[in-house]
């Protein structure tokens, strides 16, 4: 178990959990960002945040402090 | 009599709903805004087999819920507009995440279609999708189309007219929540049906779910019902009820479910390849935004916008300049001269025409917006910038809005719309017009030209630096100030990069140029009347000199030496262009002007010293036998040009005293002694004054106060020449009036163009006022400090 931002480009896993609240939680909810599904952490901005993942087969761009409320394995 | 529908389309950003709402609707469409608020509304005709259908393009979405404004218009307007058939545009390269739209609108009973779109993406990547399977496992038609290629769209509104008709012959399989949450929905829709008003309104699960939710626009719904005590108690002891048993808030538990309805379906109806195939878009992706040269290359592209921008439009605002004189004279010869020919010429054409003379740099900016819109790299670029704006309290995706801003400030506001929170929105406007824009550029090419010619280029790319570093500053401000609260999320989705049609991006920038077009068009010309009347009148002031008998004297005179030479020739003053040796001389000049004319021939070329060497020769000749007249007809030469060089000196300084006592030169006077602490003159106030309207007329109003005529904003030597001479202005004192000209208000039309986004009085009011004092301090610390470093 970790956070969603402590991993590096090129990791791979699968969402746990998603503990955010209100906006941001039902934005990842939107987004396809629920438990069970698979994703990989792709690359960092070119300044280090925001980082971009693919889920669902697509990319998805969100900043560190996003990905600090996604809990993942 | 054709049968009429009316059909929705929705789907995920980035799903190519635009093409297909291009290829049903083709040039039978027309922009507006949703009532109420600044999301764009398209709507458009298309005739199918007898049917006239009206298609109304929704916001794209990823979802229904009630956080953003755009899904709240398109939930709206299928609850309460009720079209016979929503048409559900789903990406097929990207099945999971646009199917949860799907779901919601199955949640809201609506009748749908599914244009399963870009199917030759999703086959390219191995995809092999099962349109039939899909549609039995949906209950809903699946056609599969190819937006950008025209392809499936007869198919589409064949599936449309048959689900409006009911003759799909296909069953609805509702989502099944799972037997914790589905026990729960019943019991609320349950309490729901006994507020017969709430239920005809929506559909009972619907409400039921979205209570579970927390929806705040459901809840608030509720909350008028007779029966709303009974629902809040069951749906607090739902919510707790999910959350205690499994451990998650039913929000998060419905979304899975969702998820997993999709998951049976794509499992059921999608085949996908064993190894996924990395896409060209992918490899391209790891190039542009790649680590070291993501930077470089985003500026790069900006860059490329920027000139693209301004060199590629200036043809085109060269047949517009060409076009507003042309008419300007057209109109000149028919009206007669006056007041009426003032009005329209200098006053409707005049300054329609100096807007306008924007609007291609406008139209080319937006052709290069919509061409990186299109083909994917805008999200790259917020995602790029997002780290800078995010430290100065601002969003990725306000930088689009400030770059525009560089170009108009008009359309900078207008582009201020992609950002989804309100807050970021008006902070980014709210700035914007720090950014230096088109129309300011000749207030610096004329004060930097005058004062610090030999570091003009520096000096003026520090004024744009300051106007950033101002930008920034401000925004930081305001958000921790004025507007606090976290910037929207950066969850957005980077899509694939696509080769952009040539269709799509056309129309993409006229509707965008059109609606420039409609909101500052409309203001442009009550905008140009009243600036017209404000420099015009009164005609006649109480002139300071007596200018008329000062023209009287100067013609007077002319006839007096005109008629002196004449008796030098032996003739009368009238008869003079008749005189035998006159008309020898007169004939010598008449012929080099017409080879000079007709060969257009310029001063310096070979030919042209030739002719030159030629005609001297002639008139040798002639002065050899007429010695007395040739020095004569030398005199009678050189007056006409000193008599009308008198003339307009006469004529500048009589504008000049005419503007300064005109009702907005007296204003300009009346306000001077507040800029006086800043080191502006009056001249200063009444060009500020003029350039609220515009601020390409500042120089403009500047050359007609320095006596100087018509000055031509891009060419304004002279009038450099003018205030560099003038003991007045010193290099503290220019500084001191750009860094004011940087910070003060935009022009009238961005204000209200600002007015209809912010959408309230209290905002725009603040914007004038904010800028104003910010402008005012500024200055004045710069030339106060200025002036005690001793640098005046």
């Amino acid at each position: 178990m970790a956070q969603l931002s402590d991993l590096t480009p090129g990791k791979k896993g699968k969402i746990v959990k998603v503990t955010g609240r209100d906006a941001i939680h039902r934005r990842l909810l939107d987004m396809g960002v629920v438990g069970g599904t698979d994703f990989l952490v792709e690359k960092k901005s070119p300044l280090g945040d925001p980082i971009q993942i693919k889920i669902m087969g697509y990319h998805l761009s969100l900043r560190k402090c996003e990905a600090e409320t996604i809990i993942v394995e | 009599m054709a049968k009429k529908l009316k059909i929705a389309l929705a789907g995920n950003p980035n799903s190519g709903k635009t093409s297909i709402f291009n290829n049903l609707t083709g040039a039978r469409q027309h922009v507006g805004n949703w009532p109420g608020v600044t999301v764009e509304k398209k709507e458009g005709t298309c005739k199918y087999n007898g049917y006239e259908i009206t298609v109304i393009d929704l916001p794209g979405t990823y979802s229904l819920t009630a956080y953003s404004i755009e899904e709240l218009v398109a939930r709206d307007f299928v609850i309460k507009e009720k079209p016979d058939v929503v048409v559900d545009i789903v990406d097929a390269s990207n099945l999971e995440r646009n199917l949860y739209l799907t779901t919601q609108f199955k949640e809201l009973d609506a009748k749908v279609v599914i244009a399963l779109n870009m199917t030759d993406v999703a086959e390219k990547n191995g995809m092999n999708i099962d349109a039939k399977n899909m549609s039995h496992l949906l209950g809903a038609a699946v056609i599969p189309t190819v937006g950008h290629k025209n392809r499936g769209m007869k198919e589409l509104l064949e599936a449309v007219v048959n689900t409006a008709e009911n003759k799909t012959g296909l069953e609805e399989h509702p989502i099944a929540y799972g037997k914790e949450v589905n026990p729960e929905v019943e019991k609320i829709q349950r309490i729901l049906s006994k507020d017969s008003n709430l239920v005809s309104q929506y559909s009972p699960k619907w409400l039921a779910l979205k209570l579970l939710e927390g929806d705040s626009e459901v809840i608030k719904a509720a909350e008028n019902s007779s029966v709303w005590n009974e629902i809040q108690h069951v749906v607090n002891k739902s919510r707790d009820y999910i959350h205690y048993h499994i451990g998650e808030d039913a929000e998060t538990l419905i979304a899975d479910q969702r998820y997993g309805f999709i998951r049976g379906l794509t499992a059921a109806a999608v085949q996908r390849p064993e190894v996924e195939r990395v896409s060209i878009s992918d490899k391209i992706d790891t190039v542009i935004t790649n680590r070291v040269l993501g930077l470089p290359i985003f500026l790069l592209i900006m860059y490329a916008l920027l000139k693209f921008t301004f060199s590629g439009s200036e043809f085109m605002v060269g047949w517009f300049e060409g076009f507003f004189e042309w008419l300007g004279a057209a109109a000149a010869a028919v009206i007669p001269e006056g007041i009426f020919q003032s009005f329209i010429v200098d006053g409707i054409i005049g300054g329609v025409g100096g807007v306008l003379g924007f609007f291609p740099l406008v139209l080319f900016l937006f052709l290069g917006i919509a061409l990186l819109e299109d083909s994917g790299y805008m999200a790259r670029g917020a995602f790029v910038m997002d780290k800078i704006m995010h430290a100065f309290g601002l969003h990725g995706k306000s930088f689009l809005p400030l770059l525009i801003g560089m170009g108009c400030t008009v359309p900078a506001l207008m582009a201020s719309r992609t950002l989804e929170s309100r807050k970021d929105r008006l902070i980014t406007m709210l700035v914007n017009g720090f950014i230096i824009c088109g129309a300011k550029i000749p207030i610096y090419g004329l004060f930097i030209g005058a004062f610090f010619f030999k570091s003009g280029a520096t000096i003026f790319f520090l004024f744009y630096l300051i106007g950033i570093a101002f930008a920034m500053l401000m925004a930081k401000l305001f958000r921790i100030f004025l507007l606090p609260g976290e910037v929207a999320p950066f969850v957005m989705e980077l899509p694939p990069y696509r080769v952009p049609t040539i269709k799509g991006i056309f129309i993409h920038m006229w509707e965008r140029g059109w609606m420039y077009l409609k909101k500052a068009g409309t203001i442009i010309v009550v905008v140009a009347v009243i600036i017209w009347l404000g420099f015009t009148f009164p005609q006649e002031p109480n002139y300071s000199k007596d200018y008329k008998a000062m023209t009287a004297q100067i013609e007077e005179n002319y006839v007096q030496q005109v008629a002196l030479i004449a008796i030098g020739f032996g003739t009368a003053v009238n008869k003079i262009a008749k005189n035998e040796i006159f008309t020898k001389f007169a004939e010598v000049d008449f012929q080099f002007s017409a080879a000079i004319e007709e060969g257009g021939l310029e001063q310096g070329s070979e030919i042209y010293s030739a002719l030159e060497k030629e005609k001297n020769k002639s008139f040798e000749t002639l002065q050899e036998t007429y010695p007395q007249q040739a020095r004569l007809y030398v005199q009678y030469r050189a007056l006409t040009p000193a008599k009308d060089e008198q003339l307009a000196a006469i004529e500048n300084a009589m504008a000049a005293e005419q503007m300064e006592k005109s009702y907005a030169g007296r204003v300009g006077h009346a306000i001077a002694p507040f800029f006086k602490p800043l080191g502006f003159d009056w001249r200063s106030s009444i060009a500020l004054l003029a350039g609220f309207a515009a601020k390409e007329v500042v120089v403009a109003t500047y050359g007609t106060l320095y006596s100087m005529g018509e000055t031509d904003p891009e060419a304004a030597e002279p009038l450099r020449e003018a205030i560099q001479n003038d003991p007045f202005w010193t290099p503290l004192k220019a500084i001191s009036f750009m860094i004011f000209c940087l910070l003060y208000i935009p022009c009238f039309v961005a204000t209200v163009v600002f007015h209809k986004e912010a959408g309230s009085w209290k905002w725009t009011g603040f914007m004038v006022l904010y800028t104003t004092v910010l402008a005012w301090v500024t200055s004045f610390i710069v030339y106060q400090g200025g002036m005690l470093l001793g640098l005046g």
